[in-house]
């Protein structure tokens, strides 16, 4: 079995079926795409995987551990973390506090402990701090770590939401078209810094995103999906110079 | 007195309750908001009224004319000053908002008026009706009953039906689409406020004449009830804001009667509580997909 | 070894480290000079008489602001709260006045019981409502707040050398109440009378400072942290593995039992009736919130001492006192989402930090 292994989920929202028969094989270590044309149900299905909508059918197994029905919380102490199609950062946090926050499950000090200041706290938030500023040095943000996130660059924000979600120390990472809005300098190093994670954090990753650039450049494999149903799985190559994905993007 | 008397009681507060339900309900699913200040709103309108008759000798046809002009006039002045400037602000904001402007209808009113209770002289002059031995309905509860019902048929249609309503609904689906259709969506905000103001007017004058005192404080618990109402049907939806109105009426009526007076306010919260546990959409309202 | 500059010193420590002891300082100097101005008999009884309430009204703003600033709920019910701690704590110091005559043993339990009792009522109220947000949550919680005011208001409880005998209709039946040793204890709308006056000023600034040292640092934990990002986010601190409801409890135990220990100092200061905890003084604690700034917490300190002080200082103000608390409440909703006034203050802002990176170099 694969290290993510999605079988046969969807959902309804009142008549439409935005997601119908939906599977997924991901091997561990792997930088898998998700593509398809606006309105496909990509974002859907992510909503899927991490608990913010249940599926009505399905299963979804991540690592032999079966993740569905949970809620969004359980689904990321098992191990999947995303970013989002319209940056959802804790804006009134500093760069350093919403990390931090993502480091929240990785520390055990009770509200007491936290309160009364007492070693195991100071302990913690020591490595905490330490911890941190490593993850964004990753990404070249330890500069702004005093900065209120909402007061970053775009491009940052979408960088931070990344970083985000690598503190909560992920097995898969799910990243919904990170390169939104970014021009071509941002795009290459953001390639660059995926493959750098993928390598470095031995992180599992699956994308959404429409730039092609992006995609052909570091997506060892694709799923194409349109409508609600997956049209073509593969390695990238061959999908992307498949007729009928080509259709489903341009039109006839 | 009779299960049938205390049953009838209660559509009538219900129907005061759907009165000033609708309000509540119309402006949070147009203007997305909860209009805190819409309970004082009824005590101004009942305010008006009363000075109107009092003070001023009017008739009373055109006391409550005053009344439900001053009201819609109000409304529409809270609306542009108060909450159209916090229109991209955050919901916790907007909400302090009208608290504040609740609090300041309320001090203004007991500056005006003090704040011992007044009597109110019913505007209904129509006779109780002896229906038999057991019963017998006061000219206030037929008169609610009648008016409500009118009011809230008249309201449907001109929903329905109407240019101006037809453009509330739209406002209430989608507020940017319904720009890009080329509907006047300010026009429209404004217009729910003044047509919730004006029935807020005539929840007072009814609600002051079925128990007929009149305070600073009067429209603040009846406004909780109607917010709980509208809740309870389903916010957003005005057939709810009527089903709920009258059921929260009879359930409050008939705790009164069989269980006890004190404790009918606790039970109509706990109806909320339930409501909002089980199913918070509430009867007749839809599950809002957040977009995520 | 080179002498250490203290400034310096200062300036290499934690900011929030640095923020709350600033706070800290000034409770502590406001009080403590207070206190001897008040000994050496330098002002009248009017400010005396101010400053215990001073401070139970600081713990009330601070303990609401961790909800509405900090957790970005709104709580119309929080007086509800108090009025549990004070009725507890009252009714305790009331009972064990002769089984336990020191008062720094009585009243510390006192304290403790009636804080304890109001953080479980919170809880009782919480649980049910964890996933309400916003309208509905404000409504409720002032539904809650009224509840608990006229549920007190119908208690009535008589003592006598039987025990205890409680009543919600009316002055319990007298037929079954030995006269002899008859004690009322709680008498429905009138209250409570006879509790000891226990409340010091110096045991109050001291309840004052444990609750900014709890609640500010709670705000500057692993805790706090999880709880502004729900304020920020809810959906993505759910995403980063936040649990809600858990910090949504922490919030409101943490919240009440603090109203619930200022209502405990408050009936040990003056006469309490369960019409003094009504909505109005929720709305007057939520005023204190929004103009010291929601989510300020030193903010909430500040305005409660002033908000408190200036109408009673100024006697005139008393009859328009509600009316400029409702106009403030809307005039600083509307000045905080004004684009206008944001670049305006944080032109100001920039401007003294100008003059203060100048002064430092």
């Amino acid at each position: 079995m694969s290290y993510l292994e999605v079988t046969n989920i969807g959902i309804s929202f009142g008549g439409l079926r935005a997601v119908d028969d939906f599977c997924l094989s991901i091997e561990k270590g792997q930088l898998y795409g998700l593509i398809g044309p606006n309105g496909a149900g990509k974002t859907t299905v992510f909503n899927l995987l991490t608990g913010v909508y249940q599926p009505d059918k399905g299963k979804v197994e991540l690592d032999g551990v079966n993740l569905t029905g949970k809620s969004p919380v359980e689904i990321n102490q098992n191990g999947i973390a995303r970013t989002f199609q319209n940056i959802r950062l804790f804006n009134n946090l500093t760069v350093q506090d919403n990390v931090k926050a993502g480091l929240h499950n990785q520390n055990s000090y009770s509200v007491f402990e936290g309160i009364l200041r007492l070693p195991r706290y100071r302990r913690q938030e020591q490595a905490m701090n330490k911890r941190a500023v490593e993850l964004l040095k990753v990404f070249d943000l330890d500069q702004e770590k005093d900065t209120l996130a909402s007061n970053l660059p775009y491009g940052k924000q979408r960088k931070l939401e990344i970083v985000r979600a690598m503190a909560t120390h992920p097995k898969l990472l799910l990243l919904d078209e990170p390169a939104a809005g970014m021009n071509p300098n941002e795009t290459a190093e953001l390639m660059e810094t995926i493959q750098f994670v993928r390598g470095h954090f031995d992180m599992t990753i699956l994308l959404i995103e429409h730039d092609m650039k992006l995609v052909s450049g570091i997506c060892e494999e694709l799923t194409v999906l349109n409508f609600g149903s997956v049209l073509v799985q593969g390695n990238t190559g061959d999908v992307l110079n498949n007729p009928e994905v080509i259709t489903a993007y341009l039109g006839d | 007195m009779s299960f049938i008397s205390y049953l009838v009681s209660g559509i009538s507060l219900g129907s005061i309750y759907a009165l000033i339900a609708l309000g509540y309900t119309m402006v949070y699913g147009i203007a997305k908001m909860l209009n805190f200040a819409h309970g004082d709103v009824i005590m101004v309108g009942a305010f008006a009224v009363f000075t109107a008759m009092m003070t001023f000798q009017l008739p009373v046809w055109a006391s409550i004319l005053i009344g439900i002009l001053v009201c819609m006039i109000l409304g529409i002045v809270i609306e542009r000053v108060a909450y159209k400037p916090l229109r991209g602000a955050s919901p916790l904001s907007v909400l302090i908002t009208a608290i504040g402007v609740s609090y300041l209808l309320q001090n203004l009113a007991l500056l005006i008026f003090g704040s011992s209770a007044r009597n109110f002289q019913s505007v209904v002059t129509l006779p109780a009706w002896q229906v038999n031995s057991q019963l017998s309905i006061s000219g206030e509860t037929m008169v609610t009953i009648i008016v409500t019902t009118v009011i809230m048929i008249v309201l449907t249609l001109f929903i329905n039906k109407s240019k101006p309503g037809r453009a509330m609904l739209a406002v209430s689906e989608d507020r940017g689409a319904a720009q890009l259709m080329g509907i006047n969506v300010n026009g429209t905000i404004t217009l729910t406020f003044a047509i919730g103001s004006a029935l807020a007017a005539v929840a007072g004058v009814l609600l002051c004449s079925l128990y007929p005192q009149i305070s600073a404080y009067t429209g603040q618990m009846p406004g909780i009830k109607a917010f709980i109402a509208a809740v309870f049907g389903g916010i957003g939806s005005i057939p709810g804001a009527m089903i709920g109105g009258i059921l929260l009426g009879i359930i409050e009526n008939l705790s009164k009667a069989y269980i006890s007076s004190q404790l009918s306010d606790v039970i109509v919260f706990a109806v909320l509580i339930l409501m909002l546990l089980v199913k918070p959409t509430g009867i007749l309202g839809k599950k809002i997909q957040e977009k995520v | 070894m080179k002498a250490m500059n203290p400034m310096k010193l200062f300036g290499s420590v934690r900011p929030a480290t640095k923020n709350k002891t600033i706070t800290y300082l000034m409770v502590l100097i406001f009080f403590g000079i207070s206190g001897i101005l008040v000994q050496t008999g330098s002002v009248g009884s009017l400010f005396t008489g101010l400053l215990v309430p001073m401070c139970y009204y600081i713990i009330m703003a601070v303990s609401l602001n961790l909800t509405v600033g900090i957790l970005g709920e709104l709580s119309l019910g929080h007086a509800g709260f108090m009025c549990v701690g004070a009725y507890v704590g009252g009714i305790f110091s009331l009972l064990t006045k002769d089984a336990i005559s020191q008062v720094w043993i009585r009243f510390p339990l006192a304290m403790l019981i009636g804080g304890l009792c109001a953080a479980l009522m919170g809880i009782l109220i919480g649980v049910p409502i964890l996933r309400l947000r916003g309208d509905y949550l404000a409504i409720v919680t002032l539904a809650f707040g009224e509840i608990i005011r006229k549920v007190v208001q119908n208690i009535y409880i008589v003592s006598d050398k039987n025990g205890l005998h409680f009543s919600f209709v009316n002055t319990v039946n007298p037929a079954s109440i030995d006269l002899a040793t008859k004690e009322e204890i709680l008498n429905g709308p009138m209250a409570v009378s006879g509790i000891p006056k226990d409340t010091t000023l110096w045991i109050a600034v001291l309840m004052v400072m444990i609750t900014l040292f709890v609640i500010m640092n709670l705000v500057d934990s692993r805790s706090g942290r999880a709880i502004m990002a729900i304020r920020d986010n809810r959906i993505a601190a759910e995403a980063t593995g936040i649990s809600i409801t858990r910090h949504k409890l922490i919030v409101f135990v943490t919240s009440s039992f603090f109203a619930g220990l200022a209502g405990v100092l408050y009936a040990h200061f003056s006469t309490i009736t369960p019409v003094k905890f009504d909505y109005n003084m929720s709305i007057l604690i939520l005023v204190f919130v929004v103009l010291g700034g929601i989510g300020n917490i030193r903010g909430s300190v500040i305005a409660a001492v002033i908000l408190y002080a200036l109408p009673e200082l100024l006697r005139g103000f008393q009859n328009y006192r509600m009316l400029i608390y409702a106009i403030v409440l809307i005039v600083m909703m509307l000045l905080n989402n004004n684009a206008k006034f944001i670049q305006f203050k944080a032109g100001l802002g920039r401007k003294l930090f100008r003059r203060k990176a100048k002064e430092a170099a």
